[in-house]
Parts: structure tokens; C-alpha cells; sequence
């Protein structure tokens, strides 16, 4: 403005021309930036805040005009906390991470050991044992659950064949002590290959002269994986370390597909259990309690994460 | 002699080091395999006695007897399996196309652009990151349904487009451009439109790349969403029919296997013929935030 009443012609046109690319850069910033933030704010933020007011509530899925949905303060939780269904879905994502993140971590850094060898048709085995991650969860489960069949499956027979028949036919998937073993070994299987990805471009990371420098300083194979390698994919490990673990806690397709939670609640989980309040009882807000402490726990794991990651930095 | 010895020694320490190193990446390849050699060799046979009899044992895995496409028939007669498949591939390729458009043009102007809020915005999307899909499912459901969405491409579609961890994704990226590239384009009257679609799209391959890999992967198996907003056959996508398909009685093994491989087929070419994008894909999503 002040600019325009000089008396020259030239840093006016000059500032009037910036002034208008100015402008124009933020409206397209906003314009750009509109139909993300407008999705986020409806599929993401508006549902989460409600999950929050919801739980607080005893609202249903299809309400009753005779019965209007009240507010209830923390009883939802309250009931919660005393649900053993509840507890035993928790305990199971505890169990499922406890078990399954330090194998699948330690699998898919070997596997990524092997498959950074300079050896001769090396990425045909890096092709195959990626393959599972591309092999859709619904369809894993189902072909297991052929593989773990209680009589005749294949791996029935495969354990009575390696045991010199002294493993018995187990119930697997029928069985409440075997079937979330078998669930853990399916989902180790088709995931483990996207961590070895992962911790693959982890070791290419590592600068060669690390490894020079430590040949010259005589430093054997082992030694060279135990103070270089290891240190130097710390980051990288905690990165899947969490990752995985969040993915225990998220656990829901393959045991929809094959147990439902069953048998006897030993396969449940806190999706699951979620899954089957809010979607089968409709009970939205009993449901959406456990929607927020499922998040709490997310985020206390993320936390986790970033406060490693930041001792890390520093 | 003595030092000839050792050599021969070493060298045959040598060989045997190298067969137990492929011994035991054979052995790791069969774990691998064997689950989907079984199922596409199952899903072969045409006589579904024949596929009960040989899945106890290593017949399973071999295709003889009576082979052809019999299950694959069945399986588009016992169901519009046609349906399923359109209704997959289009929900994964909408949601993945205006994701790949949208989700950048957020990155974009917060890498590339100056504007007020930015900073706000940038720290809000990666805060966003955390909330899993799963914690907010129950009150989408809700709201969905009191729209009339239920049974629908769109309910499937538009949750599903913006993702805070992709828009962080070319959000990294963008911001590694050297600026250089804008200043000579604004120079020359550029908008930052222009910019976008000249400058910064062209140079992003890679993680454009890795974005379309990563968000085709999550749609396509996208499984718990679907399961709560599809009642009918009409919208129903392929993961959700194939576990319908899995829990009808009597189980028929060669049809399953046949649905089966033809869900898995198509992501399992794709990932043969961009093998190098899908692992770079996935290596990208390890960036440690």
C-alpha cells in the first residue's frame, strides 16, 4: 500500500507484481492443501473425537427414539476393566507381541544377513521370500488353515513324519492351547519378508569403510557383526522393534478368518473384541471405549519410539 | 606339504561353507514356498477327492491326475466372482490414484510453499500418524451409516484417500529438492502450480513410486473396513468374498484354492515384473522418522 503512493514507477510495479505472486502462492497452498485436510478433518479427526465423546456414552448403532442415548461418565470404562473378555484380548496382543516380535525381528535379520551375501542367484531367494507380503492376509489364513488341519493337514503329518511319529495329530485352529501358536506361525510367515526388506536397506546403509577400516584393525567376521552391524542397525531395529509390536496390537484378519476368537476365547483380541461390540452388538459405545484405550496403548508404543530415537540423535 | 595341505583344506572349508550357505537358503525358500505351491497346485485339480487325499502329503504339491480349470469355473458359477474382482481392483485404483494426486499437493505446499499455519498443519499430519484406522472405525461406522453410505463404492473409497504417513512420505521428499529448480522456474513467471506439475512430480518418481506400491498393497487387502459397510454381493470387494466363500458349508478345498490364487495372482505378477520398485517401496517405508 505504502509502496503504490511512491513517486517512482518502478519498485511499484515491482513490489505489486511480488505482492500478487505472494497472494497467489498462498491460495494455492490452501487449494492444494484443501482436499487432504478437508478428508482428514471428516474420516479421521471428526470420528476420533466422536470415538472419545462416544465412549463416554451409551450410544448404539441404530438408536432407539424410546431409549435416547445418554451420557454415563466412565462407566464404559469401568466395565471394561472388569471384563475378562476384555482382559483376555489384551493379554493375547501382549502375548502375540511378546512372542512374535523378537522371532519375526531376529528372522528378518538373518534372512537380510543371507540375502546381502554377494552370491550367485541371490535375488531369487530375496523374490521368494518377499513373496508372502504380496499374498493377501484373507488368503494366507485360508490356506493354513488347509495346512493345519486337525486330521490329515499337511503339517500334522510333517511333524508325525520329522518326530519319527512321536508328535500326535494336533486340533491346531480347534485346539485353545494350539491356535493362536498356529496364528502367530502364519503371521510370521507372511510378514517377516517386509522387515527383512527393511533391515536389508539397513545393512546397505552401513558406509564400507566401517568394514574396511575394521579388516585393517583385524577385526574377524564376528566381531565386525557385533561392533559394527548391530550398533549401526540399532536404529533400524527399533523402527521394526515398534512397528511390529503395533501390529500385534492390531490384530484382526487372520483370526476373523479362521477363529473368530474362538475356540473359548483363546485366539480374541482387542480388535476382535472391538469388532464384535460395535459391529455385531452395536453397542457403539462400549465399542468405542475400547477403540480409545486400543489408541492409548498405539500411542504409549509410539512414544517409545520416538523417545529411543531421540536419545539416539543426540 | 604342510602348507599345500592347508591350502586344499581352506579350499574345501571353502566349498562346504558355500553348499551350507545355499543349503540352508533352499531350506528358507521351501518355508516360503511351499504354502503357495500348494495352494496353486490345488487349485488344479479337478477332483476334489483327489485334493482331500493329497493334502496330507507331498502329492499335494505336485499337479498330476486330472488337471485343468474346473474349480476356476466353479467358482464364476457358484458366485459373481467377476463382481468381486472389478469391485476391488476399482476401489484400489480410485483410492489409490486421488491418493497419490492429493496426498502430494499437501506435501507440496508444505515443503515448497510458504503460507500461514504450515507449521501447524505439518506438526498436526504427524501427529496424525499414530491414530491406527482401527480406533476410529466404530464412530465412522456410525457416521456412515446415518448418511446412507452403507453398501457403497464411496464408503470404501474416501476414507481411504488421505493418509497422514504418505503425505509425510512425499512431504521428506519434497523437502530434499534442491530449491534451486523453483527460484530459475519462478524467474521465468512459473506459478507454483506450475511447479508442482513441472518440476516437483517429474523429479519424484521414486517415491511416487513408492506411495502407489505401498497404498495398492493396504487397499487391496484392506479387509475390516469392508467387512462392517458391505451387507450385499454389490460392493462386495474380493478379501471380504473370500472369506464368506471360506466359511460356506460344505467346503469344497479346489474351489477355495481357486478363489484363492485368483485373488493372489494378480499383485503376485505385479510384484514379479516390479520387483525392484516393490522392495524399494517397502525400503522406503522404514525412513526412521
Amino acid at each position: 500500500m505504502n509502496m503504490e503512493e511512491t513517486s517512482t514507477g518502478i519498485p511499484n510495479a515491482y513490489s505489486g507484481s511480488l505482492k500478487r505472486q505472494k497472494r497467489r502462492e498462498v491460495l494455492t497452498a490452501w487449494m492444494f492443501s484443501a482436499p487432504s485436510l478437508i478428508l482428514l478433518i471428516l474420516f479421521l479427526i471428526t470420528p476420533f473425537i466422536m470415538a472419545f465423546i462416544f465412549s463416554l456414552t451409551d450410544q448404539r448403532l441404530i438408536p432407539n427414539l424410546n431409549v435416547p442415548t445418554e451420557f454415563i461418565g466412565l462407566r464404559n470404562y469401568a466395565r471394561l476393566f472388569s471384563d475378562e473378555t476384555f482382559y483376555r484380548a489384551i493379554l493375547n496382543n501382549f502375548l502375540f507381541a511378546v512372542v512374535v516380535v523378537p522371532v519375526q525381528t531376529a528372522f528378518a535379520l538373518l534372512l537380510a544377513l543371507l540375502i546381502n551375501q554377494r552370491l550367485r542367484g541371490i535375488t531369487v531367494f530375496r523374490t521368494i521370500y518377499f513373496s508372502p507380503v504380496v499374498v493377501t492376509m484373507v488368503v494366507v489364513a485360508v490356506v493354513w488353515s488347509n495346512l493345519f488341519n486337525p486330521g490329515q493337514g499337511f503339517i500334522n503329518k510333517f511333524l508325525k513324519f520329522i518326530s519319527f511319529g512321536s508328535i500326535k495329530p494336533l486340533g491346531w485352529l480347534q485346539d485353545p492351547v494350539y491356535a493362536f501358536p498356529a496364528i502367530m506361525l502364519l503371521s510370521v510367515w507372511q510378514g517377516v519378508g517386509f522387515q527383512m526388506i527393511i533391515f536389508l536397506a539397513g545393512l546397505q546403509d552401513i558406509p564400507a569403510e566401517l568394514y574396511e577400516a575394521s579388516r585393517v584393525d583385524g577385526a574377524n567376521k564376528r566381531q565386525r557383526f557385533r561392533f559394527i552391524t548391530l550398533p549401526q542397525l540399532k536404529n533400524t531395529t527399533i523402527f521394526v522393534v515398534i512397528t511390529t509390536t503395533i501390529l500385534a496390537f492390531k490384530l484382526f484378519t487372520q483370526v476373523w478368518v479362521l477363529t473368530k476368537g474362538g475356540p473359548q476365547n483363546s485366539t480374541m483380541t482387542t480388535i476382535v473384541f472391538l469388532y464384535r461390540q460395535g459391529f455385531r452388538q452395536l453397542r457403539v459405545g462400549y465399542a468405542s471405549t475400547i477403540a480409545i484405550v486400543f489408541f492409548v496403548i498405539v500411542l504409549i508404543i509410539s512414544l517409545f519410539q520416538r523417545v529411543f530415537l531421540k536419545e539416539e540423535r543426540r | 606339504m604342510n602348507n599345500e595341505r592347508k591350502n586344499t583344506k581352506s579350499g574345501l572349508l571353502k566349498v562346504t561353507a558355500g553348499s551350507v550357505k545355499y543349503f540352508l537358503l533352499i531350506i528358507l525358500a521351501l518355508f516360503f514356498l511351499f504354502p503357495i505351491i500348494f495352494m496353486f497346485v490345488s487349485s488344479l485339480k479337478n477332483n476334489e477327492m483327489q485334493v482331500i487325499s493329497d493334502m496330507s502329503n507331498l502329492r499335494g504339491f505336485v499337479p498330476y491326475g486330472d488337471i485343468g480349470f474346473k474349480n476356476y469355473l466353479d467358482v464364476f458359477r457358484r458366485m459373481s466372482f467377476g463382481r468381486f474382482m472389478f469391485n476391488s481392483l476399482f476401489i484400489t485404483s480410485i483410492t489409490v490414484l486421488a491418493g497419490l494426486i492429493f496426498n502430494s499437493m499437501l506435501a507440496f505446499s508444505l515443503a515448497r510453499l510458504h503460507f500461514k499455519g504450515q507449521a501447524v498443519i505439518l506438526s498436526i499430519i504427524i501427529a496424525l500418524m499414530i491414530i491406527p484406522i482401527e480406533s476410529v472405525v466404530i464412530p465412522m461406522l456410525l457416521m456412515v451409516n446415518l448418511v446412507g453410505w452403507i453398501d457403497s463404492y464411496q464408503v470404501q473409497i474416501f476414507p481411504f484417500i488421505a493418509e497422514p504417513f504418505f503425505i509425510f512420505l512425499f512431504y521428506q521428499f519434497f523437502i530434499g529438492i534442491p530449491r534451486d529448480f523453483d527460484e530459475a522456474a519462478v524467474v521465468d513467471g512459473a506459478t507454483p502450480a506450475m511447479i508442482y506439475r513441472r518440476i516437483i512430480v517429474p523429479l519424484s518418481r521414486p517415491v511416487f513410486a513408492s506411495v502407489l506400491i505401498l497404498q495398492s498393497m493396504f487397499r487391496w487387502n484392506e479387509f475390516l473396513w469392508p467387512l462392517m459397510v458391505t451387507r450385499g454381493e454389490r460392493y462386495r470387494p474380493l478379501t471380504v468374498a473370500m472369506q464368506q466363500f471360506f466359511s460356506q458349508d460344505p467346503r469344497r478345498w479346489g474351489d477355495i484354492f481357486a478363489f484363492a490364487a485368483m485373488v493372489t495372482l494378480p499383485l503376485l505378477i505385479l510384484f514379479l515384473f516390479f520387483q525392484k520398485w516393490f522392495i524399494q517401496s517397502v525400503a522406503s517405508s522404514g525412513i526412521k522418522g
